[in-house]
């Protein structure tokens, strides 16, 4: 570890901190339905979709209405997506003349990206044409994306509001989120990325004379394009198989900051939104402290992790000043790639510019901690938000329950309904994750796809299966997930990490909505101080964390104690 | 429901149009007219011939050469990825020890001359790493080893502003380099 790699963190989130606020508010406007300055521009093109649909934007939905709309439009885009995938070597823009994809593949793939997960079983030079990669995939980058922000927004006028049925309007919420937030920021990102040297090109390879004498063809593509919403909508999937790590991808220290600038803003921006929305900016501030702390402990523990290096390779005669580079790019350095593994997992966004794979047992625990911790650090655009409201209540319940008071959360009672709802959601994760990953374990058509044998084996699949449900995408990237078992499995905890999660969480706001709005009396916690923020932390690492200590045990923590023995496998 | 369904269905095909299509079209045309030697993949060429990208990693085997960090996919740019092997991996230590036997160096192997990198492609290796083949490098050139150390200094990018980046060497600029260096 170093003072500059310290310095370099910290100016990272610095610039992410500085444009929380303004993005914030500014969503904030949005939602209510005020005027943007981007509204000369946009908001013909928005009123035009709504004409061409059928749209009322004025007509609310109810909190099941609007599940079911989003629930409609993901089956839609699954099914655009699926036949996009299958029927790719009938399409244009297919230079590399591809096929079209297997169907468990194009199933896992299609999921993956309208979950907003972005597991990728494929590598994408070789099994995307362009035409899948822009028309298909950036398409769902964003709409993923611009979901989760619609279904967050409707949580967040649950508590708004007073006394109603409704909750908005999901199409509505939708459409804004894609061309107001999602769209002009990638345009600026995107610009910035191909300054940096990321290729915006429509030709698909190039061929190379090398020094030698030898040939290398190289990989080329629209990629400035997708990476811009990969990394805006915590989307996270690549456009070359090495995602972020692959120079074309992220070529510089400046487009790594960009990057995990990128990835952060939107969450992070989010819960000022909330704060703004539900009448006290205060409420946001604490919302992000208490993401922010457990994000930076976390990118800490791994930069410490990573720049040990690994005493075994140490041990051969190698000198390991710069930590452990396996996996990893001499650009990015220790810091930078620490910060980005703790932002790509607090985050849901999956995209990797070191291989989780290969980090230290430490080093590769914390990703898959975060993970676990629901993805609420600051989590997926929207996702993350909702996700972190959910903690919240249960966080005044338990707190309620100490002292022997009704819990009320900004004035609204939190009763019966809401915390059975609340704790169904937060129950997906574990049963998903440590369910598959169970049965995974003894299954010899899972167990024959690993990479590394030993605990780490182990790990490759708890990772797999806490990434998928996680919505999150990154992986210990060794697994040979393109099998049909995985490809079927994941697919299947990606759709109810998603869904199964967001369902009883919308039956929870619509309850919320209900009720009426309260005033705060001095009986009532308060919610916007340290004490609640440290509270917060508490619930979040207790009833996020502590179910999978028991596997962490198996995998990554038992790895770290053979490491000092120096055990190899 | 049929309204529902309406909604879905124009939405999709609309923003299928819009985001699939116009933005990436669009970038396309803006970033080949602002910046097109980036939007080309920043593309080296040596009288008219494409030897490479300054910013993917080339496999370079022979002694005259500076060598780049091990490729777990061979360098091939078809195929970005790195090995995944785990910190305790057997085969990662074979690979190590290989790597040592094969370039037996006085001064210590820096981490990132035996480590696979995560892309594969990664162009450039720590300035330790760069030090360390100047003996190798001159000797198969017949150079002196300060005319060699002192081209791997020019070559060697620091951070910016003291602050932004790794120190680095890039290792076909470097190369390309070698081979423009006169004879004496």
């Amino acid at each position: 570890m170093s003072f500059v790699g310290w310095l370099q963190i910290a100016a990272t989130l610095g610039l992410v901190l500085a444009a929380v606020r303004p993005l914030g508010r500014f969503m904030a406007k949005l939602f209510l339905g005020q005027r943007t300055f981007l509204h000369p521009v946009l908001s013909p093109v928005e009123r035009g979709f709504y004409r061409a649909a059928g749209i009322d934007p004025e007509q609310e939905q109810t909190w099941f209405g609007y599940a079911m709309a989003m629930l409609i439009f993901s089956a839609m885009g699954f099914l655009s997506l699926y036949a996009i995938l299958r029927l790719q070597g009938f399409l244009p823009l297919n230079p590399g003349a591809l096929p079209g994809v297997a169907p468990d593949l194009a199933f896992n793939t299609a999921i993956s990206f309208l979950t907003n997960t972005n597991w990728q079983s494929y590598s994408g030079e070789t099994t995307m044409s362009h035409f899948s990669q822009m028309a298909g995939l950036t398409v769902h980058n964003f709409l993923s994306a611009a979901t989760g922000i619609a279904l967050a927004m409707a949580v967040t006028r649950a508590f708004a509001r007073s006394g109603v049925a409704t909750l908005g309007n999901f199409w509505v919420d939708m459409t804004r989120a894609a061309l107001y937030v999602l769209l002009p920021l990638s345009v600026v990102v995107a610009l910035a990325l191909v300054a940096f040297g990321v290729p915006q090109t429509l030709s698909n390879a190039v061929d190379a004379t090398t020094l030698e004498g030898a040939r290398q063809t190289i990989a080329l593509g629209p990629v400035a394009s997708q990476e811009a919403i990969k990394q805006l909508g915590t989307n996270g999937g690549g456009f070359f198989n090495a995602n972020s790590a692959h120079p074309f991808e992220n070529p510089s220290a400046l487009s790594n900051i960009l990057a995990i600038w990128a990835m952060l803003v939107v969450s992070a921006a989010l819960p000022i939104t909330f704060g703004r929305m539900v009448g006290s900016e205060r409420q946001g501030w604490a919302l992000l402290s208490a993401m922010a702390i457990l994000l930076i402990l976390g990118a800490a523990l791994v930069y410490w992790a990573e720049a040990r290096g690994n005493p075994l390779i140490t041990a051969l005669g190698v000198d390991t000043g710069l930590g452990n580079m396996e996996g990893k790019e001499v650009r990015f350095g220790q810091a930078m790639s620490a910060l980005f593994v703790a932002v790509t997992t607090g985050l849901s966004c999956g995209a990797v510019n070191t291989m989780h794979d290969s980090l230290t047992p430490l080093g590769g625990l914390v990703p898959m901690v975060l993970i676990q911790l629901g993805e609420v650090l600051p989590g997926g655009t929207g996702s993350g938000l909702y996700g972190m409201v959910v903690f919240c209540v249960l966080a005044v319940f338990v707190a309620g329950l100490m002292v022997g008071r009704t819990p009320e959360f900004l004035g609204k009672k939190i009763e019966a309904r809401e915390i059975r709802m609340a704790v169904l959601a937060v129950l997906i994760l574990p049963l998903v994750i440590l369910g598959f990953t169970a049965v995974a374990a003894v299954l010899p058509a899972a167990l024959s796809s690993l990479n590394n044998a030993g605990p780490h084996g182990f790990s490759e699949l708890l990772y797999a299966y806490s990434s998928a449900a996680g919505n999150n995408g990154s992986a210990f990237a060794g697994l040979n997930a393109n099998t049909p078992w995985f490809n079927t499995t994941l697919g299947i905890a990606m759709v109810l990490g998603r869904f199964a999660y967001v369902l009883p969480v919308m039956a929870m706001a619509g309850s919320l909505a209900a009720k009426p709005r309260g005033q705060a009396s001095s009986g009532s916690l308060p919610t916007t101080t340290f004490l609640f923020v440290g509270l917060l932390v508490g619930v979040i690492l207790i009833l996020g964390g502590l179910q999978f200590f028991p596997a962490l045990a198996l995998g990554p923590i038992v790895e770290e104690v053979l490491m000092h023995t120096s055990a190899t496998f | 429901m049929l309204s529902c369904l309406r909604a879905a269905g124009v939405l999709l095909v609309l923003f299928t149009l819009l985001l699939g299509l116009a933005y990436p079209l669009a970038m396309t045309g803006l970033a080949s007219a602002a910046f097109p030697r980036q939007a080309g993949g920043s593309l080296l060429t040596d009288n008219g011939t494409v030897i490479g990208s300054a910013l993917i990693g080339q496999a370079f085997a022979s002694d005259g050469y500076f060598h780049p960090r091990p490729s777990a996919s061979g360098h091939d740019a078809m195929a970005s990825g790195g090995s995944n092997l785990g910190p305790l991996s057997k085969r990662l230590m074979e690979r190590v020890s290989g790597h040592l036997a094969a370039q037996p160096s006085p001064l210590a192997v820096p981490a990132d001359a035996v480590t696979a990198s995560a892309s594969g492609l990664d162009p450039d290796i720590s300035p330790a790493n760069a030090l360390a083949q100047v003996a190798r490098v001159a000797a198969a050139r017949n150079l002196p080893a300060d005319r060699v150390a002192a081209l791997v200094a020019d070559h060697t990018a620091g951070r910016l502003f003291g602050l932004i980046g790794e120190p680095r060497v890039n290792v076909l600029a470097l190369n390309l380099a070698l081979d423009k260096m006169p004879a004496n």
